[in-house]
């Protein structure tokens, strides 16, 4: 069976499943229940499309499988914004803000973070990914105490606001950002089919991508930007899901068998559609909305992680 | 003709590459020699854009390297490097199917896939273009590689030490090659190699370096001489005369 006919099966097992979560057991009020199911849907296949699309692009820069862009300090970073304004400004001004404004700022600042960290990176010959891997990591860790810190500092009510906005699950998503977020992707998507063309070549590497007439930093930087964009628009809708990248991406590789990014993107967007919908539909039906669908997720992944860490020590 | 202007390149504060100046006439082997840590691997980095210069001037047949569209110096100059760890699931055809890529940016056309056919049978790789690059042994995969740089249809072709970790076979297989490709094709090649056997039997000429610095240049009897040998390697070593070649003895 090759990839193409798997990638049909990838979308038909989607599909199935997403008309099972609008439609499975819908009495009631079907005018108040199915509007929500249906936003809460399109939430997931936004997520999860945003986080495999950036991971595979992610990867492919960075030519390794077991790095996500989380690495780049991107999701420390929007909790630190989140808190920052708690901070000075109070949770009452952040209910003030509307919601959109806050996505726009998180979404500037961390686009901007982006181009700083890039300018830092490739400057100078240094071995450019693995400088941006240890910049990311530090500021990523660093971010990440100072966000604890301030939330030392705040007040008991404020906190609990803060870590309300910090772990968001697909349970209460932000529906107001929904119709906006389907606007930015699809304005990034437009953007991201000028870049396309290279992907499969980047994925050879540096030495190789510039010999084949890959305007290489250019490149680079477009889609680092990409990513951050596609990240910040993930994590505003349902926080950092860490794994779920790690895990759909390489999921679609060992699956789908190829190199080919037209199909790894599509194979590893399903599968992350499959993941999600799939768990929370465990999670209402099943678990009665005990857990959150990231704690299963980042269950599921850390197993796989550990997998692929003991399956590339072998291969060495 | 590759013309190279008073080129310059310092890591830290450690000059690699100092003051050199060159030129690669058309339809010849060069060989680049001398002592690791000579600069040779940055030259022919430096004159395939893969790494900056600090200072000079590079041109092919008269453009400055840096001003070219990248698109159109890929279809003029190629570099093998001498690493070539991918992993991703690539079978040897798709391999070298990426040597199209200046030309077709990805979406191949017929005469893209004469281009590919043409050179796996130049390689002789025709009984395992199916075969994933990790089935293969390193011998297999650097003649995938040579057949993708082939694909690339270049004029210039510059490689980096292709013999590396190759046996003796092999490695005859491949500088045969490389001459067929100049005597056949006309092409340039220049070729970063360590064993100055394979550089006597198989180059026009040979640019010898040593901490930065070209020590001498010229054609290969020239350079393969015992005092300019001397003067490189810090040792002496003997050259005998067999069947008009010129064999080192440095054992």
């Amino acid at each position: 069976m090759d990839y193409k006919k798997k990638t049909i099966i990838l979308a038909v097992i989607a599909t199935l499943l997403t008309l099972l979560f609008v439609f499975y057991d819908l009495s009631g009020n079907i005018g108040y229940i199915l509007p929500r199911r249906i936003i809460k849907v399109v939430a997931i296949i936004l997520t999860g499309g945003a986080i495999a699309y950036s991971t595979t692009i992610f990867m492919t820069i960075t030519n390794n499988r077991i790095l996500t862009p989380s690495v780049l300090g991107l999701d420390s970073l929007y909790l630190l914004i989140q808190t920052v304004m708690i901070f000075l400004f109070g949770s009452r001004s952040l209910v003030m803000m509307s919601s959109k404004l806050n996505y726009v700022f998180s979404l500037g600042i961390m686009v901007l973070f982006a181009l700083v960290l890039y300018r830092l990176l490739f400057r100078g010959e240094k071995n450019n990914v693995y400088f941006l891997l240890l910049v990311g990591m530090i500021l990523g860790t660093f971010f990440g105490s100072f966000t604890s810190f301030m939330q030392v500092l705040i007040d008991p009510n404020e906190f609990m606001v803060a870590q309300d906005k910090m772990f968001a699950s697909i349970n209460n998503v932000n529906t107001d950002l929904v119709y906006l977020s389907i606007g930015m992707i699809v304005l990034i998507t437009l953007y991201f089919m000028r870049f396309y063309k290279y992907l499969d070549v980047l994925a050879l590497g540096k030495d190789d991508a510039i010999n084949l007439g890959v305007p290489y930093d250019y490149v680079v930087k477009r889609l680092l930007i990409i990513v951050a964009v596609l990240i910040s628009i993930s994590t505003a809708l349902v926080g950092p899901i860490t794994f779920l990248g790690l895990l759909v991406v390489n999921l679609a590789y060992e699956f789908l068998k190829t190199f080919r990014h037209f199909y790894i993107i599509i194979g590893s967007m399903l599968i992350s559609i499959i993941a999600l919908i799939g768990g929370q539909f465990m999670i209402e039906k099943v678990f009665a909305f005990q857990t959150t669908v990231s704690v299963v997720i980042n269950f599921v992944g850390g197993v796989y992680f550990i997998y692929l860490l003991l399956k590339e020590n072998k291969s060495w | 003709m590759v013309d190279i202007k008073h080129v310059f390149k310092k890591y830290n504060q450690k000059k690699v590459v100092d003051d050199v100046s060159l030129k690669i006439e058309k339809g010849t082997i060069t060989s680049f020699i001398g002592p690791n840590g000579a600069g040779k691997s940055t030259l022919i980095s430096m004159i395939s854009r893969l790494i900056a210069k600090d200072d000079g001037e590079i041109t092919i047949d008269g453009q400055d390297i840096l001003q070219a569209k990248n698109k159109e110096l890929a279809k003029k100059i190629s570099i093998l490097k001498q690493s070539n760890a991918i992993n991703l699931k690539l079978t040897v055809k798709e391999l070298v199917s990426f040597g199209r890529f200046p030309y077709s940016q990805g979406k191949l056309n017929k005469e893209d896939w004469e281009k590919v056919e043409e050179a796996i049978d130049y390689m002789e790789l025709r009984d395992m273009q199916d075969k994933f690059l990790d089935e293969l042994s390193g011998g297999q995969r650097q003649r995938a590689h040579i057949a993708m740089v082939i694909a690339q249809d270049t004029e210039y072709i510059l490689l980096d030490e292709p013999l590396n970790n190759l046996d003796m076979r092999h490695s005859v297989s491949i500088m045969k090659t490389l001459r067929r490709l100049v005597n056949e094709m006309g092409k340039t090649i220049m070729i970063v190699i360590h064993d100055i056997n394979f550089a006597s039997c198989y180059s026009d000429n040979i640019v010898a370096l040593k901490d930065g610095k070209i020590v001498k240049q010229g054609p290969t009897c020239d350079v393969i001489d015992k005092c300019v040998l001397k003067d490189i390697y810090d040792m002496d070593i003997d050259i005998k005369e067999i069947d008009n070649q010129r064999i080192c003895v440095y054992f």
